[in-house]
């Protein structure tokens, strides 16, 4: 499997993609610490970018790897190496790529800024687990969904509907749901409604940091056990790791039985 | 005569000494052996006394701050004539009741009062005006150590008094900091209200008070204002009201009040405003609060110009499509107008409420949503064509830079 994951990496970090994929969040990360030099309003606003684009970059390049590896991955079936290893290491060489864009990109305008001076550094790294767990979460949803499905095309739209679902269509559904149901108790619906949808766990964790104080004027008692401690930070946190292990679980389960 | 009688007073007036060596070791014996215009001077040291009448114009002053020790029995002073001063005292253990309000110094009928430079300890209430006019508390230290609302009191507390200046105080973990009842005409400056239970400094049936330069934090609510008419508050600081029901300021019932160049910062609510008509709101800073002001019903004909609006979750939340309100020439953070004329203000107006805060005042919950991609559409699309929102509640002349003194 270790080959496997060091054969996809670099293969990986030596395509055009990853380093405009690393240029981009390093421009990003330079450009907003230039704007505003205060470091704990730049980790805001790049939290806010990253809830949206992490997921969408993961689960592009996650469906895209597949179907582009495809040949190689049947090459490779026919030598003595165990599937689960083949994909799983497919799968880690994507995301862990991604995952090390992510990390130099913003890392090192943020070094340079002054980081480790600053009191930032532990909402920095927040925002670095938060964008590693998201990248995890979705190339392996991504995978899971190329998997499924030979067709390239439908592949590819189920992917880019499958982000658009999670980072719009299902806080629409959710505040629908709200609305219809206004008359019932709902603190608890909305919280493990939150925990269904990575992108809302992750958007709960910088809620938690910026808006703590209108989180605070909900009168139930149960956001205010979940946000007022550190109970929401670390069930949030849990969850999200939960998104990461459930999908690489199906991975390996999947890739066992499919047929090539 | 008058002044005759003036002079032989002052000439006749004598310092008495109390102390645990001294001829008078008590208080209460000082003071029933002073003349009128007298001087009793307190030595250090413990004085367990209670319920210690001052009947005549006398001058009380502690040296070194001595304590005097209620042992939680009552009343420690009670002051019954005019012209009284209570300097540099320690009072100690008043003792709770459920029947009657106890307080440290209890000030009744009384006028041309001065209380300054004391420390409150262990308290129920502090100082308790009733009736009391023209007089000044100054430079007091009072901690309580409140837990529940329905058995503890306020700091200072007056009850039907006037021309009462409040100044230089630091008060904590009371119920109320300060509370005014159908108290006019007071002054209150430069006052820390810290950690009470309730309210930082509550008003009600008072009118024409000027609050300023005052400190309220991490109180129930800040400031509350009740029924009062022309209440000015001014330079003041709300902060860290963090809570449910907690507000930077509290306005209810409120006429034509002038609140000015205030700082609210970090609250859950920083105004919170329910039937107060012609309020003007200038140069406040409102900062990173989670509502910066929230109007609930029947609020007319109030105007906010020269406000800064700076990174508040929500900046104005109301629950009226109904709106008689003017936002003029406010600075807003989350404005992304433009300004070609470069006369200052944004040529596109500004809508300081957003879809979101509307369902949220619906439907609590949905604050779960908050800064989802979803509801910035949602957002985006109300304000480009507002269908729930006042669509007359808008600033025509947003300010581009932020208002500064």
């Amino acid at each position: 499997m270790l080959k496997i994951l060091k054969y996809s990496f670099f293969d990986l970090i030596r395509s055009r993609w990853s380093y405009v994929y690393l240029l981009f969040y390093l421009l990003l990360g330079f450009v907003l610490l230039f704007l505003n030099e205060d470091l704990s309003k730049a980790v805001i606003t790049l939290m806010n970018v990253i809830i949206i684009l992490v997921p969408l970059i993961g689960t592009i390049f996650g469906v895209m790897y597949y179907y582009d590896s495809k040949e190689f991955t049947e090459l490779l079936l026919a030598q003595p190496v165990k599937r689960s290893s083949i994909f799983i290491g497919q799968y880690l060489g994507v995301s862990l790529s991604l995952v090390m864009s992510l990390v130099i990109g913003l890392g090192l305008p943020f070094v340079f800024y002054g980081l480790f001076q600053s009191s930032a550094i532990f909402d920095f790294t927040l925002l670095l687990v938060t964008g590693a767990l998201l990248t995890l979460a979705f190339t392996a949803i991504a995978f899971n969904i190329a998997l499924y499905n030979e067709n390239k095309i439908k592949g590819f739209s189920y992917a880019i509907l499958m982000w658009l679902f999670m980072a719009v269509i299902y806080d629409g559904l959710f505040l629908m749901f709200l609305v219809i149901f206004d008359t019932y108790p709902l603190d608890k619906f909305s919280l493990i409604a939150t925990m269904l949808n990575p992108i809302d766990l992750s958007r709960i964790l910088i809620l938690l940091k910026l808006d703590i104080a209108a989180l605070l004027g909900y009168t139930g008692a149960i956001f205010k056990e979940f946000f007022g401690t550190n109970t929401g930070l670390f069930s949030a946190l849990g969850a999200l790791m939960i998104w990461v292990v459930l999908p690489v679980f199906n991975i390996y389960r999947k890739s066992k039985k499919k047929d090539f | 005569m008058s002044i005759f009688l003036l002079f032989t007073q002052s000439f006749n007036a004598q310092d008495i000494e109390v102390c645990q060596t001294c001829e008078t070791r008590s208080i209460s014996d000082a003071i029933s052996q002073a003349k009128p215009g007298d001087k009793i001077i307190v030595k250090e040291g413990v004085y367990k006394e209670h319920k210690i009448i001052i009947d005549k114009p006398i001058t009380l002053i502690g040296e070194n701050l001595p304590i005097v020790d209620g042992e939680n029995k009552g009343d420690i002073f009670q002051v019954f004539a005019d012209s009284v001063t209570i300097d540099g005292l320690k009072l100690i253990n008043v003792g709770s009741s459920y029947t009657s309000d106890f307080a440290a110094i209890r000030l009744s009928r009384a006028k041309n009062f001065l209380i300054q430079n004391l420390e409150l300890r262990k308290i129920f209430f502090g100082i308790y005006l009733e009736k009391s006019h023209h007089g000044t508390i100054r430079n007091n230290n009072i901690l309580g150590d409140a837990v529940n609302e329905h058995n503890s009191g306020n700091g200072i507390h007056l009850w039907y008094s006037k021309n009462v200046k409040i100044e230089d105080n630091l008060i904590q973990k009371v119920r109320d900091g300060i509370y005014l009842e159908f108290a006019d005409d007071c002054v209150i400056s430069n006052n820390k209200s810290i950690d009470n239970l309730r309210y930082g400094l509550h008003f009600m049936f008072s009118n024409d008070d000027v609050y300023q330069h005052n400190i309220f934090e991490n109180n129930g609510a800040g400031v509350a204002v009740m029924f009062s008419k022309r209440i000015e508050m001014i330079r003041n600081e709300f902060k860290y009201n963090w809570g449910t029901a907690a507000y930077g300021l509290l306005l209810k019932e409120i006429n034509d009040a002038t609140i000015e160049s205030n700082i609210f910062e970090e609250n859950t609510t920083g105004i919170n405003v329910e039937g107060s008509n012609r309020i003007t709101y200038t140069k406040n800073d409102f900062k990173d609060n989670g509502t910066a002001i929230k109007v609930l019903g029947a609020c007319y004909d109030n105007i906010f110009t020269l406000n800064n609006f700076l990174y508040n979750s929500f900046d104005v939340s109301f629950n009226s499509r109904l709106n008689t309100n003017r936002f003029h020439q406010n600075y807003w953070s989350e404005y992304t107008g433009y300004d070609l004329d470069e006369d200052g203000y944004g040529d596109v107006p500004y809508r300081p409420v957003k879809l979101f805060s509307y369902v949220v005042n619906q439907i609590p919950e949905a604050i779960i949503l908050m800064r989802s991609l979803f509801v910035d559409i949602i957002d985006f699309s109300e304000k480009v064509s507002p269908v729930f929102t006042p669509d007359n509640l808008l600033d025509e002349e947003p300010l581009i830079r932020k208002y500064n003194d």
